[in-house]
């Protein structure tokens, strides 16, 4: 009884020293809707990205097919804490933008090569006898996507973009190396003023786990009924 | 209607069609043989220019398609008038029967949608499928499938119309309702050209029968005269193997 009773005083002496006393689970907050705005405003940057990229990609041999492919090859082939500072201090280095705004860019830009290649991927699985097909009754290049091949595609693409933004909305955790103060950076705030690293830690992996295990529980619903629709 | 002229087509350094000369009329109806890898499906997708000709000339009435392949405009009204059948069947998995057969009428001819309805439900009640009209290609047999892409093929009025082995990816009993489909297209005067594995349809159906072997017409004549007295060594050697 005793031993619990400690560890019931130690642990609600941290709780109430690390998140109550001078309103600090604010940092928390705070850190939350900013790693939740970057995180959504980079999926939808990636998305524009990603769907430009892929269909340059696919129709191929024009010199812009070029740069897609550098530009592939270089983002999946760096990490993103790179990007990300090389963004913020050498690119935009002598821009003033929001924080904000310069993750969302990195992020998006991050995600965008992702997002081509999930799209590619998931046209390029639908089989060539669709084309055939589409292509032999008439129907125009353009055509034979949007009517014949695009449907078929979104089934293979959707579950793998779902897939890509909980990825992407881990990677936000690295914001504090621009000094941007995400959900992560705000465990370091209420670290900095407590010298408490427990609480706050354990506390922003549980968040970040209780959201990306909705995202994947919502997502595995979402598949089960597009495979229903077969 | 169709003029093929020392057809050639190479896959990088194969030659598959070696000089295939040919003339089909309006009505006839021509039925391929010939061994696997023959070249048989290469010829059939040619005449579409679903594969790029290397070499030679294709006219249809009298007109050269082969350069329709760089304008898109010219290649889809050629294709347009000319219907192709699969033998994957190919019907598009994400539209219903009717919705497949309606799609390129409404999109490719602009038809209206009620007009298109019912021109598919008339077809569809000529391969006997009427009933099968909203189910989607996962609910029907492989002869069901296949009567379906037929009327798909027929929604466009093709002046002409190719088929690839349609039977050879279905179980034998459903062979039948789909060669039926097909019989019944000849006697109404169809054009068609069939590659096939089938030879007492082939003999039946058939107003010509072309024999392919390594890339090249090795003989051709009427279907009495191939099934019954084939003149060339290659081509007995083959019959005698299926027959
Ligand atoms: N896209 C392609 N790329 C490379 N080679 C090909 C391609 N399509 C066909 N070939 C080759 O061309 C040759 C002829 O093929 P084709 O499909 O025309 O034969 P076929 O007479 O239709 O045979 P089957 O009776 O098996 O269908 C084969 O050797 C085949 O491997
Ligand atoms: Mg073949």
């Amino acid at each position: 009884m005793d031993l619990i009773y400690s560890i019931y005083r130690v642990l609600s002496d941290k709780i109430y020293f690390s998140f109550i006393k001078e309103n600090r689970f604010m940092y928390l907050v705070d850190g939350w809707v900013i790693s939740i705005q970057v995180t959504v405003l980079a999926a939808l940057l990636g998305i524009i990205i990603g769907l430009v990229v892929a269909i340059v990609k696919i129709s191929g041999k024009s010199p812009f097919a070029q740069v897609a492919d550098w530009y592939v090859s270089i983002i999946r082939g760096t990490p993103v804490v790179v990007q990300l500072t090389i963004i913020y201090y050498v690119i935009l280095a002598d821009v003033s933008l929001p924080r904000t705004i310069v993750a969302t860019i990195a992020f998006g830009i991050n995600s965008g090569a992702y997002v081509a290649e999930i799209i590619r991927a998931g046209i390029l699985a639908v089989d060539k006898g669709q084309t055939e097909a589409g292509r032999s009754l008439g129907l125009s290049e353009a055509k034979t996507m949007r009517y014949i091949i695009i449907p078929q595609a979104i089934k293979n693409i959707l579950p793998a973009l779902g897939n890509e933004f909980i990825i992407l909305l881990k990677e936000t955790s690295v914001s504090g190396y621009i000094a941007l103060d995400d959900l992560t950076k705000g465990a370091t705030l209420i670290r900095s003023v407590t010298y408490e690293s427990f609480t706050p830690l354990i506390t922003v992996a549980y968040i970040y786990f209780i959201m990306t295990a909705m995202l994947s529980a919502g997502l595995s619903k979402f598949e089960r009924r597009l495979r229903a629709s077969d | 209607m169709i003029k093929v002229i020392d057809l050639h087509k190479y896959f990088g350094d194969l030659e598959v069609l070696k000089g295939i000369n040919n003339e089909i009329n309006k009505g006839e109806v021509v039925c391929i043989i010939g061994p696997s890898g023959s070249g048989k499906s290469t010829f059939l997708r040619c005449l579409n220019l679903l594969e790029v000709p290397t070499k030679g000339e294709i006219l249809i009435n009298g007109v050269s398609i082969i350069g329709s392949i760089k304008n898109p405009k010219k290649l889809n009204e050629l294709r347009k008038n000319i219907g192709m059948v699969f033998q994957q069947f190919n019907l598009f998995p994400h539209m219903t029967a009717i919705e497949n057969i309606t799609l390129a009428p409404m999109k490719v001819l602009k038809m209206g949608k009620e007009q298109a309805e019912s021109k598919a439900l008339e077809l569809l009640d000529k391969v006997g499928l009427t009933d099968k009209a909203y189910e989607y290609p996962s609910r029907l047999s492989g002869g069901q499938k296949q009567r379906v892409a037929i009327a798909r093929t027929m929604a466009m009025n093709p002046d002409i119309m190719l088929f690839d082995e349609p039977t050879s990816s279905l179980d034998p009993e459903m062979v039948g309702e789909v060669l039926e489909v097909i019989k019944t297209l000849a006697l109404e005067g169809m054009t068609m050209v069939i590659v096939t594995h089938e030879m007492g349809f082939a003999r039946e159906v058939s107003d010509r029968i072309l024999f392919m072997d390594e890339g090249i017409i090795y003989e051709e004549g009427k279907p009495s005269e191939i099934f019954n007295n084939p003149q060339r060594p290659r081509t007995r050697e083959f019959l005698s193997k299926v027959l």
